[in-house]
């Protein structure tokens, strides 16, 4: 009888469906492809954003552009210094070109949108006013009044 | 052979696949959501424009500055970053009516009249204005922690009125709601020109 049969031996466990881990993982990147958003520009100052209990979120994250300024990357050291330098898009500005880069950021938004449009400055906690001053300075000649200092949550409690 | 099947396919590799596309996202994207302080700068004046002295009344501005060695002045005195906010409260709010803090405007708030306990769209606005000023050598850090003091107490005054007037939080108003607390408890920061933080050092 087979019920008792010496056969058992060869009963294997029926192997684990592996046809659901495909479906698992499209669920992992969606998740990612929807909270990320594209890098744009590589970073060249090292920025550590200061910390403020009372930041607010940002409604249009499209709307945006950022100005970084701060110390060059250990890697960029040697070339430009370690004095606090500013960043527009992808290379080493200085004041005078903030106008170029602010006429090309609103030229590349929408009619409607422009005048939403905000300039969100991420400058390191160690950078000197006088620089940020310097921006604030030439944003308000070009017309660019909507700012944003970028903050992060205080880590305690 | 009429039922003949044909062979499945073999999707073992579809999750590497995903798994590939996964990482690829990881890497290029970045999480962080954008957070921080707004701000709307002031205007540049117009050259043209004849040099005129805003009248504010002297009792109606706080004057904040933040030195080179990132001490901290409300006013004349030296205070701590801990105590500004509550030194802004007070100026704003004008408890015990100081003449030497600002004076209050009635004013006329549309729908205000709704919700308030006095049913009147009247409230006396405080006319405050909070003047920030910097050293060009004064560290961001130490700026933005004022800044965030400053924007701290605006938001508690408001949670304030709000419980008072709709007895609930501010961040749970609606729009209509909120436009009417910030009407009543406008956010008046004003970033000196730096020009005269300039000469002020020299």
């Amino acid at each position: 009888m087979s019920k008792f049969g010496g056969n058992s031996n060869k009963k294997e466990v029926p192997p684990v469906s592996s046809g659901s881990l495909s479906d698992i993982v499209f669920m992992l990147l969606f998740f990612f492809m929807v909270t990320t958003q594209m890098r744009e520009t590589e970073n060249k100052v090292q920025v550590q954003v200061p910390e403020a209990s009372e930041v607010v979120k940002l409604e249009r994250k499209d709307l945006n552009s950022y100005i970084n300024i701060g110390t060059p990357i250990r890697a960029l050291q040697a070339q430009y210094g370690t004095e606090a330098r500013i960043q527009l898009n992808d290379s080493f500005k200085s004041t005078d070109d903030i106008r170029d880069f602010i006429a090309a950021e609103r030229e590349s938004k929408s009619e409607g949108d422009r005048q939403f449009m905000t300039v969100s400055i991420r400058a390191d906690q160690d950078v000197r006013m006088g620089i940020v001053t310097d921006v604030k300075q030439e944003l308000r000649r070009c017309s660019a009044l909507k700012i944003m200092y970028s903050a992060r949550r205080p880590s305690e409690d | 052979m009429a039922k003949k099947k044909t062979p499945a396919l073999n999707t073992s590799s579809t999750a590497d696949i995903a798994f590939l596309l996964l990482c690829y996202f990881l890497m290029t994207t970045t999480m962080g959501s954008q957070l921080g302080l707004s701000r709307r700068l002031p205007p540049m004046p117009d050259k043209d424009a004849k040099v005129e002295d805003q009248k504010v009344n002297r009792r109606n501005i706080i004057i904040v500055r933040i030195n080179s060695a990132d001490r901290l002045f409300a006013g004349t005195e030296p205070v701590d970053v801990s105590q500004l906010k509550d030194k802004i409260k007070e100026f704003l709010t004008n408890p015990a009516n100081d003449p030497n803090l600002p004076e209050k405007e009635v004013q006329e708030i549309e729908g205000l009249g709704k919700y308030a306990a006095s049913g009147s769209d009247s409230y006396a606005v405080s006319k405050g204005v909070i003047s920030l000023q910097n050293d060009r050598g004064t560290s961001y850090r130490a700026y933005l922690q004022v800044q965030n003091e400053l924007v701290k107490a605006v938001n508690e005054l408001r949670d304030e009125f709000s419980v008072s007037t709709f007895g609930k939080q501010f961040a749970q108003l609606d729009e209509e709601q909120q436009g009417i607390v910030k009407k009543a408890v406008p956010q008046n920061i004003s970033e000196a020109e730096p020009k005269d933080v300039g000469k002020r050092r020299r």
